[in-house]
């Protein structure tokens, strides 16, 4: 892939050079990260079985961190065998009180080393520091206290029906939040009364093995919580293991499929968040300029690595030009760059392969006659960087309309109609989240029956909550994670 | 003098309408009241009977609660109207306990219809989110979701499934019991003169195991309803579930004997949730 993926030129004008921000680094200096992780195992940390290693890279220098335990067949049976045994003797009997007291000091301690946790979230992802502290670590911690509350109240869960743990719960997570992803896996497994075996994905799984070291000092009971680290195979070999109850995954719609077809035919229960091509819809009669800031934040948070991203901008076809003006405008104005500088609004793309991924489908973008609008920001020299980018004169069939590219880049397409909106917001295989700009109340929720999504934002976007329950319909998943309907992925009726 | 009595075809039911099988194939149901020949749905029928459930669907769901409540309460003062007629039907495929089976069916009608404007009420919740913003989450239909209800009881199994998923406002396509595809029928005639939208409950009768595999990888399809049973056997079930991964269906592979239940539960099953924010201020 040419360099020229990264179509910096044609475009507009660069701006004029305004005052520089001067560097504001986060301190690093409280963190010590060892240079080589274990896997974490009926509550102790131990060398895995494979022998092997891999390393984990910081995205936005390209060097090495640390290496972590390559888990094999034989260490996820060892995991699954330790998480059996925790299940059987001592969490499904702990009365839901005692189990919800473990739940809280897990949260309350992530509140204790929050800053320590985004700082290495960052490191390790590439997400800038004021997102992996502000949203991803405080998120996190909210789960766990928030899920800690229902472990002696899962009855009112399922109305008229009393509710039973399933078993041992084997979870797979990406590396887009992976702390957050953990806490959202975690929580109400471990409220619920599961015992649980955790795959951290390959690129991130720093945080969660803190988060192991954390859940050891809770003195949670051996085996209750389990963590082991490898890339696709690892993961195979969790969701196949037999002694698996219940498959929980977030991760890409492709190998969400794989794992469902595998899955058919046993007794696994299953829930899936997959991905994403939101719509994010601003009729005419919208605050135009908060709009801007919720189309920006709907695309450029987390460098656009968020599966509800609204990436797919549906604009009334009256402002389209002001809107495509003032985004133009606005793009500038993101510091792209180190994401320890607490002033980067965008940070590291979090892969090489991701990376080369988001440009190839950019790629796709021009060659198909797509116009493409880029920030003049400054990249770094080294690591995964890409600028903020749009396009104009997308249509639907386009690549960049139809297929989930997980990165800053956005496609504009234009309607006329609310219900042309609808047809185009619905016309994608996926079905996770949705935006809504408009200042009429009952259009918002006219629109919000309409738009096939679990997730729909009016007047905001990119909102997350421990209360709010949030997954897909159609091929983004099924299952929900937050809020009492997050409990029943857990839970089955007695 | 004896009268002849006049003899009952058979057909598929799709859209409110009862279709002959465009393949023209029928299958012959054997009992001690001699033969009868049912219509053998095709693939082509199953694609058609889709487009009928999509169909029904849309104008389904977006009917008021309160409304699918009393056209589904309807369904159950038509079947009471027929209840000779079923319990006969029932009897002459040759069950032992038939009156205690329509009893139950009807009943079990009446209760789901009672959940039509309940369900979300009691499936929805305001979540208290940190910070100024309106937040609720509500049950939603999927769609088109295909059942293949049990063979035992089959009036009873054919209501049991069908009404907790389209009492939310789903459409069903309903693979008809093998052993008494007639009684479906029978059934599909009260569904008809119930008020009930076309498309909103399709029933075709044939070979299980011909038109199932077809079904389980339409794309237009949201949910498998699977109970099993001896004409879906463990094998079929499995390959459809992986076949309706292609779309990432929702699946649900069941023992017959559950089905002889009723409650909020089988309702939940096939809802999808959905959440929706707002900010709050001035």
């Amino acid at each position: 892939m040419s360099k020229d993926a990264n179509v910096q030129g044609s475009m507009t004008k660069p701006p004029k050079q305004g005052w520089l921000y001067a560097p504001s680094p986060e301190a690093t200096d409280n963190v010590r990260l060892a240079p080589r992780y274990e896997l974490f195992v009926d509550g102790k940390f131990s060398a895995p079985a494979s022998g092997k290693y891999f390393p984990t890279v910081n995205p936005s220098t390209e060097t090495v961190i640390a290496e972590v335990a390559d888990a094999n067949e034989a260490d996820v049976d060892r995991a699954v065998t330790a998480a059996r045994r925790a299940y059987e003797q001592v969490w499904s009997k702990m009365p839901g009180k005692e189990r919800g007291k473990y739940v809280y000091r897990i949260a309350r301690r992530i509140q204790e080393r929050a800053r320590e946790l985004a700082i290495v979230e960052s490191l390790d992802g590439g997400k800038p520091i004021k997102e992996s502290r502000d949203v991803d670590v405080p998120l996190a911690a909210a789960h766990f206290f928030y899920y800690a509350g229902w472990a002696d109240k899962l009855d009112y869960a399922l109305p008229g029906r009393r509710a039973r743990s399933l078993g041992v719960a084997g979870q797979v997570i990406p590396w887009n939040f992976p702390l957050l992803m953990a806490a959202w896996k975690l929580a109400p497994a471990l409220a619920c009364g599961n015992t649980v075996v955790l795959k951290p994905a390959e690129t991130t799984p720093l945080t969660a093995l803190l988060l192991a070291q954390i859940i050891q000092e809770c003195d949670l009971p051996p085996g209750v919580v389990n963590i082991v680290t490898g890339a696709g195979p690892t993961g195979a070999a969790l969701v196949g293991h037999p002694g698996v109850d219940k498959v929980a995954f977030t991760g890409s719609t492709d190998v969400g499929k794989r794992i469902q077809r595998a899955l058919a035919g046993t007794s696994k229960r299953l829930t899936l968040e997959l991905g994403g091509k939101a719509a994010n819809v601003v009729f005419a009669d919208a605050a135009i300029d908060q709009a801007v800031e919720g189309i920006v934040n709907g695309i450029y948070f987390n460098q656009g690595h968020v599966c509800c991203a609204g990436s797919r901008l549906l604009v009334e076809e009256s402002i389209h030009d002001v809107i495509v003006r003032k985004l133009k405008r606005r793009i500038e104005h993101l510091r792209v760059g180190d994401p320890l500088d607490k002033n980067t609004d965008v940070g590291a793309i979090n892969s090489k392969e991701q990376l080369q991924k988001i440009r190839m489908l950019v790629e796709s973008g021009v060659s198909e006659g797509c116009s493409i609008h880029q920030s003049h920001a400054r990249l770094p020299g080294r690591g995964y960087f890409f600028a903020p980018t749009f396009f104009t004169g997308v249509s639907q069939s386009h690549r960049i309309a139809q297929e989930e590219i997980f990165g800053p880049v956005l496609s504009v397409l234009t309607f006329r109609t609310p219900e042309e909106a609808v047809e185009k917001a619905n016309n994608t295989v996926y079905g996770l989240s949705a935006g809504i700009w408009t200042d009429k109340a009952a259009k918002v929720f006219w629109m919000s029956r309409r738009l096939r999504a679990g997730v729909v934002w009016g007047n905001t976007f990119n909102k997350f909550d421990p209360t709010s329950p949030f997954g897909g319909f159609k091929e983004s998943g099924f299952g929900r994670e937050g809020g009492a309907a997050g409990l029943l992925p857990y839970l089955e009726a007695v | 003098m004896d009268r002849l009595a006049i003899e009952k075809t058979y057909k598929l039911f799709v859209k409110n309408e009862f279709i002959r099988s465009e393949s023209g194939h029928s299958l012959a149901v054997t009992d001690a009241s001699g033969v009868t020949n049912v219509a053998r749905a095709s693939r082509k029928d199953a694609r058609d009977a889709v487009l009928a459930a999509k169909e029904g669907h849309k104008s389904w769901a977006g009917k008021t609660a309160y409304l699918r409540g009393q056209v589904l309460y309807r369904l159950a003062e038509v079947m009471e109207g027929r209840r000779a007629e079923l319990v006969e039907s029932r009897t002459r495929a040759g069950a032992t306990d038939a009156a205690a089976e329509v009893d139950a069916a009807i009943d079990r009608v009446v209760h789901y219809a009672g959940w039509a404007d309940k369900l979300a009420t009691i499936l929805s919740s305001a979540n208290p989110v940190a910070g100024p913003h309106f937040n609720v989450t509500s049950p939603e239909p999927m769609g088109v979701v295909v059942v293949v209800p049990p063979e035992q009881r089959p009036l009873l199994g054919l209501v049991s499934t069908i009404l907790p998923i389209i009492v939310s406002g789903n459409a069903a396509l309903v693979l008809a019991p093998e052993a008494d595809p007639r009684t479906s029928v029978a059934f599909c005639e009260c569904v008809a003169t119930s008020d009930l939208p076309g498309g909103v409950i399709n029933v075709l009768t044939g070979l299980r195991s011909e038109v199932l595999p077809h079904l389980a990888k339409h794309m237009d399809v949201q949910g498998l309803d699977l109970w099993k049973s001896a004409t879906l056997g463990d094998e079929l079930a499995k390959a459809s579930a992986v076949a309706g991964a292609d779309n990432v269906k929702r699946v649900k592979v069941r023992a017959e004997a559950a089905a002889d239940a009723e409650g909020l539960g089988f309702v939940e099953a096939w809802v999808e949730q959905k959440t929706v924010w707002h900010p709050v201020g001035l």
